[in-house]
This record gives C-alpha cells, sequence and structure tokens, in this order.
C-alpha cells in the first residue's frame, strides 16, 4: 500500500517545448489532489508522468510504501489505477467480456454482476461494447477501475460525458476510494466534490 | 487463469471476431496458390520445384496482413495503456501478443499447407517438410513481425511500412524453410546440409527469444510519445 506520493521540482518537456517546470506537490493516502488549467498545459502529461510512461525532464516523483521508498517509473506503474481519455475498450467484446478480461489481466476477482449494477450497466452487459455511448463506455472505465484495486488512481477528465447520476457515481466511488486508503489524481475543468488540493498547471 | 494466458486468449477472441484474423491470411493464403499454377501452367514437375519457395513467400505474406493490428489497435483506443499497467512486464505482453498471432494466424496457414501442396503436385515426403518448416518458422513470422509492429504501432498508416521493415529480415526463414523442402524433393535429408531444418529451428528460436526484448523496448518509447 502507498503511504505517500512526492513530487520535487518536477519538470515536463515534449520535444523541445517545457510544458511545466519547478513542481512541487505532496500527497498522503486518504487524499485526493485536483490537477487544473487550460488545455495544452500539461494535465495529460502529468499524469502520463506519474503513470511511468513518460520520464521527467528534470526532478523526481517518490513513492513511500510499506517496501521502503521508489522513484522508478515502471514499479509506481503497478500501483496505478489507470481512466485515461479514452476508454480502452474493444468494439467486438461485451461489456461483461471487457470486463472479465480486465479484471483477470489485473489478477482480480469481483463480482461482475454486482460491479455492473454498481455502474448501471446491467441491462447492456451482453451488449458488444460498440453500442455503448459514450457516457455508458465511462461507466465502464469506471467499474475497470474499480475492479483493478489499485491504491492510486489516476483519472483523465473523469466527468467528461457523464449525466449528472454518472457524476455522481463517479465522485461517490472517489469518496469510497479515498475514505479506503486511497489516492486519487484527477485533471479535470470542473470542480471535485471532495474537499482536496489542487495544483493549477 | 493467469494474467498472460488472459491475454492471449482476448487477442485470439479478437482477432477471430473482427474477421481479420486468421480467416483473411487463410483466404490470401489459398488464393496465391491457386493463381501461381494457374500463372505457370501444368507442367507438374515445375510445379512441384517452385512449390516451397511460392507457398513460403505466401505464408509470410498471408501473416503479414493482420500484422499490423497486433499493437496498434490496442495503442489507439487506449487499451494498451491499462495493459501496460497490468501486473505483466511488457516483455510478457509482447510474448502473449505474438504467441496469440501465431495461433490465430501462422498456426491455421501451417495446418492447410499440406492441401495447397496439392495444387502444385508436390510429393509426400517433401510435403511433410514443407508442414514441419512452416511449423517452425511462422513463430518466427509473428516474432519478428512483432518487431515492426511495435516500432509502427503510433503511424497511422503503418502496415504499409511495415512489410518493407519486416520483410529483409524473414529473408533467412524463407531460404531455410523452403530450402529444406526443396532438399527433400532432391532426396536429400531435410535437416542436414547447408539449407535445413536445424538452421529454420535456430533462426526460429533465436527471433521468438529476442524479440519479445526488442518490441517491449519499441512499445515503451512509444508509449512515452
Amino acid at each position: 500500500m502507498i503511504a505517500s506520493l512526492t513530487a520535487e521540482n518536477l519538470a515536463c518537456a515534449r520535444g523541445d517545448r517545457v510544458l511545466f517546470e519547478g513542481l512541487s506537490f505532496r500527497l498522503e493516502r486518504g487524499h485526493a489532489l485536483a490537477v487544473e488549467g487550460a488545455n495544452g498545459t500539461g494535465k495529460t502529461s502529468l499524469l502520463r508522468l506519474i503513470a511511468g510512461f513518460l520520464t521527467p525532464r528534470a526532478g523526481r516523483l517518490v513513492v513511500v510504501s510499506d517496501h521502503g521508498q521508489s522513484d522508478d517509473g515502471e514499479e509506481r506503474g503497478k500501483q496505478i489505477g489507470w481512466l485515461g481519455h479514452q476508454d480502452a475498450l474493444k468494439p467486438q467484446l461485451t461489456v461483461r467480456e471487457q470486463l472479465e478480461f480486465f479484471a483477470a489481466l489485473y489478477s482480480a476477482s469481483p463480482d461482475f454482476d454486482s460491479m455492473l449494477g454498481q455502474v448501471g450497466l446491467t441491462r447492456q452487459k451482453d451488449f458488444p461494447c460498440r453500442f455503448l455511448s459514450a457516457g455508458q463506455r465511462r461507466r465502464l472505465g469506471l467499474a475497470r477501475l474499480m475492479v483493478s484495486a489499485r491504491p492510486l488512481w489516476l483519472l483523465d477528465e473523469p466527468f467528461a460525458a457523464l449525466d449528472i447520476e454518472g457524476q455522481t457515481m463517479i465522485a461517490d466511488a472517489m469518496a469510497r476510494h479515498c475514505a479506503g486508503g486511497g489516492m486519487v489524481i484527477a485533471a479535470t475543468h470542473d470542480p471535485l466534490p471532495l474537499g482536496q488540493a489542487s495544483i493549477r498547471l | 487463469m493467469s494474467a498472460f494466458t488472459t491475454l492471449v486468449a482476448r487477442d485470439i477472441r479478437l482477432a477471430a471476431r473482427s474477421g481479420g484474423g486468421a480467416a483473411l491470411a487463410l483466404g490470401f493464403f489459398a488464393l496465391v496458390a491457386t493463381l501461381v499454377p494457374l500463372g505457370i501452367g501444368a507442367d507438374l514437375n515445375v510445379l512441384a520445384r517452385v512449390a516451397g519457395g511460392v507457398l513460403w513467400v505466401g505464408a509470410v505474406l498471408a501473416a503479414l496482413l493482420s500484422l499490423d493490428r497486433l499493437f496498434q489497435g490496442d495503442y489507439e483506443d487506449g487499451s494498451l495503456d491499462v495493459i501496460a499497467l497490468s501486473p505483466l512486464s511488457l516483455e510478457s505482453v509482447s510474448l502473449a501478443k505474438m504467441l496469440a498471432h501465431f495461433l490465430s494466424t501462422g498456426l491455421p496457414l501451417t495446418l492447410v499447407s499440406p492441401l495447397l501442396a496439392l495444387l502444385f503436385n508436390l510429393p509426400a515426403p517433401a510435403t511433410l517438410t514443407l508442414f514441419l518448416s512452416l511449423l517452425i518458422g511462422t513463430p518466427a513470422v509473428s516474432a519478428v513481425g512483432a518487431i515492426g509492429a511495435s516500432l509502427t504501432l503510433s503511424l497511422k498508416r503503418g502496415g504499409l511500412i511495415l512489410p518493407l521493415l519486416i520483410l529483409p529480415l524473414l529473408a533467412p526463414a524463407v531460404i531455410f524453410g523452403s530450402g529444406a523442402v526443396s532438399a527433400t524433393l532432391m532426396g536429400q535429408s531435410a535437416m542436414g546440409g547447408g539449407d535445413g531444418l536445424w538452421l529454420l529451428l535456430a533462426f526460429s528460436a533465436a527471433a521468438c527469444l529476442l524479440s519479445p526484448f526488442a518490441a517491449a523496448a519499441s512499445v515503451r518509447l512509444n508509449l512515452s510519445s
């Protein structure tokens, strides 16, 4: 279990263009962090940096866990639940097959029916994913996130395409995740419903 | 099921459902094998002599058809991000995808090859060698192909440049594979000599062992851009 995530003087560049530099923050377990900023300021890049896909131009990210502290990106990636702006769904697979695949990939064995019930997709469970609306795809993404049972959630625009009920659903899930000792970092334009810290890029 | 077998099973299922997997490759392979005898004419001796080369080239080209989707589909819809963060290392992910590609493409091609060899009047011993050489060699096609697929995964029309990248690398497989068939045809042992199945086996083993690392490195590079 992760105890904290600390960014020290982080800088990120894509090609020659520096997106941000001198970024420092600290996130303890049970807390959420909102990443705000205009389009193109590097919110998604920061999330990909934390996930270990990108390497920082300068500075470092330190995770403190039961196993000591580490700044290895790939090791950090194994603690992360990822909800990117793409939904990672295959049009040919049904909703249930898709969720079963993610669960087996992350070595989880949840109760699929209740999980799909929680995100309001019970009726659609045998639909191929190509028939889902954008909001329903997002809900399945949330189910995937909950199934993965990772301590650190990275969410890119989690409320995009969701109706009011869906937004409440994801906000509740984030609150429950934090209450259970997890951590959430969300890049968003909408204010997060949790009383949380925020950084602005 | 372990995460590894889950990924293999899912890729095979996707290949089967999108129609771009076994059926497409088999259809292409069968058409090539049908058209070449029509083009060459009914000289049975000539047909038997070219059978090994033509069927090997046909099988490699047929296997190429579905290669470009090996990583690209998962990259475009974000699945690759989720898979990369799973407990599997990217090396295992690459190996799983190669295995799935072999099982959904290379293996079916190998299984129909004796049938297509009939069109070339290939004698039974040489047909057996052809079958064995494809069984040994098509994993190498999937493995080398995976390197090419991982290099081109972020290109929109990556499928077009992919054959240029990997066909030269597959020349040894074609040479050793069709060479073994020719050797059998001329009454020599398929295993021995300068172009036997042993060399194909060595090439295939090296390709399958090394390419997961190469493909994983290239996926890593592409995910960071």
